[in-house]
């Protein structure tokens, strides 16, 4: 099995909320002090990948896109056990939509050639879109199943189970295929010290625009069909009325006063 | 290249019911129709469904487009993409409207492509620009820490909406509408992707996104006994329980429960918020709620910040009061 994980650097989703600001002259957000991450839903996908791959082995190879990436943020899936990285690092690749990305990755992924299966997060932490993998598929023209929980290989094919909102679909897909997967197939495994001296000795294969056989224009930014016309934080007011007591059960009787008052009950 | 004109929703089609969602499409699809002086069709994507088109012109639409297939009885990625591709290419909209929910997060991205266009996923707001007449997409980002506002550069202007922050209008059996049948020209061979079985995890009760009361508990619950005392709650006020992610990754609760940005996204007359820090991805699922209450030891967590009322305490002591008196005022 060839299996390729396409992750992304993004913000520390899990930084507390109060440390999250906008740049207004830029439209961009970042946590001030607090180091990337991989995107928790594309760790996710890896952890799908290493899965598959202890029932069936073969190579798991990542792709990540963007403009600086941190080599610590993004060796990490290689820590956990992945084989090889691609990087798509250029300034070109910078600040583009579900469109510029899925196609430079979709080309990155031909070039790779040869892959069984194509796992991506089932949305990044920062665009909240879920787009960039159904998006591949539909360049490549490949089966797609969005939003897995599990998957087993067998026979060439493909035996999936989809998360829905009232339970789960069991769908069988042929493979090659995309699949991208939600945090219901189970928590990343932790890099051990093994995996982490592995992966410092791995080094990444760089692909520019010209190494995918893609112009600069079709890529990032100017590649775009979408345009951010603004970025802002929403305000809430903050007008929580407490129910106080001498004790927790006094505060929590005065908390039913409140809302019977309130007519809530 | 075709002229792209006109709003359409894409409707989808449940227990040969139309979708509350897409109902709530087709309400934004007026406004925004009315606006631009244009017409907003209706598209149905199903099997046996004809009976529906009228029903989809009473909650807004000029014309109803029907694509009738026992082969789109239930949803199917493949054929679904492929028969909305040919729709869509026939009626060249300017703007398509679907649903955030499970088939529109499948959907509409793998037709956006498809069709060389984007889509804004998650909209909570959509309206015209004054100047350049394309439409302003704005959607929460960053696990709801902010919002952006989008405009797609290509047509069909393509958005899902969230659930329930939409308006649907009251329907109107006597607006009258074109009613048009497209073929769907589908083989079952298109089908790559096939569903063998739908799993449905019962839950007992009312169910999370019906309920006007929901007891939801985080982290700080700790078990599924927890969970049981919110059950007892949630039983007492005629509610349902949820939960945020991590008492779901730990198999305290179903996986059905979760509240939240990739869990469901409900807005009940209460939520009361118990052991919940008020993580964005977590407030993305209940912001839309009428009152939020919340029980917290961390007079700082952010959970308070959109709480209307709160108690600062460990929730196993506030908890088993409150419930009692509840009881007691209940029955008074």
């Amino acid at each position: 099995m060839n299996i390729i994980v396409c992750v992304k650097q993004v913000i520390d989703p899990e930084a507390p909320p109060s440390i999250f600001k906008i740049d207004a002259a830029t439209n961009k957000a970042e946590m001030h002090g607090v180091p990337p991450v991989i995107d928790p839903y594309g760790e996710f996908a890896v952890e799908a990948a290493l899965k598959i791959k202890e029932t069936n082995s073969g190579k798991i190879t990542i792709i990540s896109l963007g403009a600086k990436m941190s080599r610590e943020v993004v060796k990490k899936p290689l820590a956990m056990g992945a084989d090889e990285l691609i990087l798509l690092e250029d300034e070109a690749y910078a600040n583009g939509d579900s469109w510029s990305t899925a196609t430079a990755l979709a080309a990155a992924i031909q070039k790779v050639g040869e892959y069984d299966l194509i796992l991506c997060g089932r949305e990044a932490s920062d665009t909240n879109a879920g787009q960039t993998g159904p998006g591949i598929a539909e360049i490549l023209g490949l089966p797609c199943v969005t939003i897995v929980r599990k998957i087993e290989i067998k026979d060439g094919t493909a035996r999936v189970e989809k998360v829905t909102s009232d339970g789960f679909d069991i769908i069988e897909s042929p493979i090659p295929a995309l699949m991208t997967i939600s945090n219901e197939i189970g928590e990343p495994r932790y890099p051990t010290i093994k995996g982490i001296m592995a992966a410092k000795k791995i080094e990444p294969v760089i692909w520019k625009p010209a190494d995918i056989s893609i112009e600069p224009s079709k890529v990032g930014a100017a590649g775009q069909r979408t345009a951010l016309r603004k970025l802002f934080q929403p305000v809430h007011e903050g007008k929580c009325e407490f129910a106080e007591g001498d004790s927790a059960e006094e505060a929590a009787a005065n908390l039913a006063h409140k809302l019977r008052e309130a007519k809530l009950l | 290249m075709a002229e792209y004109k006109g709003i359409a929703v894409y409707c989808e089609i449940k227990d040969n019911k139309i979708l509350p969602i897409a109902t709530e499409g087709l309400g934004i699809g007026r406004k925004l129709a009315d606006d631009l002086g244009q017409e907003l069709a209706a598209v149905l994507v199903g099997s046996g469904i004809g009976n529906l088109s009228q029903q989809a012109i009473a909650y807004g639409a000029d014309r109803a487009c029907v694509v009738d297939d026992p082969l789109l009885k239930d949803y199917q990625s493949d054929a679904y993409v492929n028969v909305m591709e040919k729709v869509v290419k026939q009626i060249t909209p300017q703007v398509l409207i679907m649903g955030q929910n499970d088939s529109g997060r499948d959907l509409a991205p793998r037709l956006a492509f498809r069709l060389g266009t984007t889509v804004t996923m998650d909209c909570v707001d959509l309206a015209i620009d004054a100047d350049s007449k394309r439409l302003l997409q704005t959607k929460p980002v960053y696990g709801g820490n902010a919002q952006a506002i989008f405009t797609s550069d290509t047509d069909p202007q393509m958005v899902t909406i969230r659930t329930k922050a939409m308006t649907a209008l009251e329907p109107d059996a006597s607006r009258k509408g074109e009613i048009t049948s497209i073929s769907a020209d589908l083989q079952a061979s298109d089908i790559r992707t096939k569903i063998q079985d739908k799993v449905v995890e019962e839950v007992d009760g009312i169910k999370i996104e019906d309920a006007e009361t929901v007891v939801a508990g985080g982290r700080g619950i700790g078990s599924p006994e927890g969970f049981q005392q919110l059950g007892e709650l949630a039983k007492l006020l005629k509610g349902a329980v949820g939960a945020s992610r991590p008492p779901c990754d730990n198999d305290w609760v179903p996986d059905t429960l979760q509240v939240g940005l990739t869990g469901k996204i409900i807005a009940p007359e209460l939520y009361i918020a118990i052991a919940i820090s008020g993580s964005s991805q977590h407030m993305s699922g209940c912001s839309g709620s009428k009152t939020i209450v919340a029980i917290n030891k961390d007079a700082e967590a952010n959970i308070f910040r959109q709480a209307r009322f709160g108690v600062v305490g460990d929730w196993k002591k506030v908890l088993p009061a409150f419930t009692e008196k509840v009881r007691e005022l209940l029955a008074s």
